[in-house]
């Protein structure tokens, strides 16, 4: 059956940047920059202390898409309106001060939630990502 | 438009989006981007479907609902909280958008109980209303209705 999630892929305005953003200023793991026969570059970051999982940073102008979607995705990208997913962070207000130092942009800062503490980060190309420390659930509370 | 574009569009919400609170003058938003303020809000509604200060009063509606849902403040102390200077103008705008007033809004929230069903997060990301807008309470029994929320899964 499936065990897991390996890769997301994250669509990027610029691969290069996004390569800097992730792992200089998320503090990702670099773990494959190769070109491809296709003309895609293969450009992979693995999260500190994951179990694993890794971010394909895309550029739609180099990928399976054709011109015009590659256009439209970059355009979506650009605008703010796609959201890949949760970071999961042990600490997220000292996290977010951390992060806030590097020069990472939030759109809103730590805030209490009925299922944890959470702040809204955005990459360097546009992708908006919760940024959350679960609360652990107590028996018989909602979590 | 082009992707620089979309970009300094892009950045002028997000401005919205975490400085709801304080006065916002749109003329020198739109200057920031590259934009008279007439050209601004033109493209602006062109990206987003809506004008500039129509976003930001969304916005500050939003953060009002849940101060409503979650906090032990008065309708007045939460006007001014989210950034509006006039109870009046606070309470037409709510009552425009969610469909009633902030004192009913709260009503029903308590009256329902428990937390928000709606995550903090999607509330700020939707474009399509807010949570209130829709009776989703209404079929809620006991737990938790509505989409997913991040990092929800066997959290309970």
């Amino acid at each position: 059956m499936i065990n897991g999630v390996s890769i997301v892929s994250v669509w990027v305005l610029d691969q290069d940047s996004a390569k800097e953003f992730y792992t200089k200023k998320l503090g990702f793991d670099l773990t494959t920059d190769i070109q491809l026969d296709s003309g895609m570059r293969w450009l992979t970051v693995r999260s500190p202390g994951g179990s694993g999982q890794e971010f394909l940073l895309a550029d739609p102008a180099r990928s399976m898409l054709d011109a015009d979607t590659a256009v439209q995705v970059r355009a979506l990208v650009a605008k703010g309106a796609l959201s890949p997913g949760v970071m999961a962070t042990t600490d997220c207000r000292a996290d977010y001060e951390t992060l806030v130092e590097r020069g990472v942009e939030f759109l809103q800062p730590p805030a209490d939630r009925p299922y944890g503490t959470e702040a809204i980060l955005r990459d360097d190309s546009g992708n908006w990502f919760s940024f959350t420390q679960r609360r652990v659930a107590e028996p018989g509370q909602p979590g | 438009m082009d992707v620089s574009g979309l970009r300094a569009l892009r950045r002028a919400r997000d401005r919205i989006d975490r400085d709801y609170a304080q006065q916002i003058g749109m003329a020198a938003l739109a200057a920031e981007a590259g934009y008279s303020l007439g050209q601004f809000i033109r493209v602006f509604c062109a990206a987003y479907g809506e004008t500039p200060g129509r976003y930001l009063t969304r916005r500050r509606v939003e953060r009002a609902c849940e101060l409503l849902r979650s906090v032990n403040l008065t309708v007045t102390e939460i006007c001014m909280l989210v950034g509006f200077s006039s109870l009046g103008t606070f309470s037409r705008r709510f009552a425009d958008i969610v469909g009633r007033s902030p004192s009913a809004y709260r009503r029903e929230a308590a009256r329902l109980g428990g937390p928000a069903p709606i995550p903090g997060c999607f509330a700020l990301m939707w474009r399509t209303g807010l949570p209130a807008a829709r009776p989703a309470g209404a079929v809620r029994p006991a737990g938790r209705s509505g989409p997913p929320a991040p990092g929800d899964a066997g959290s309970r």
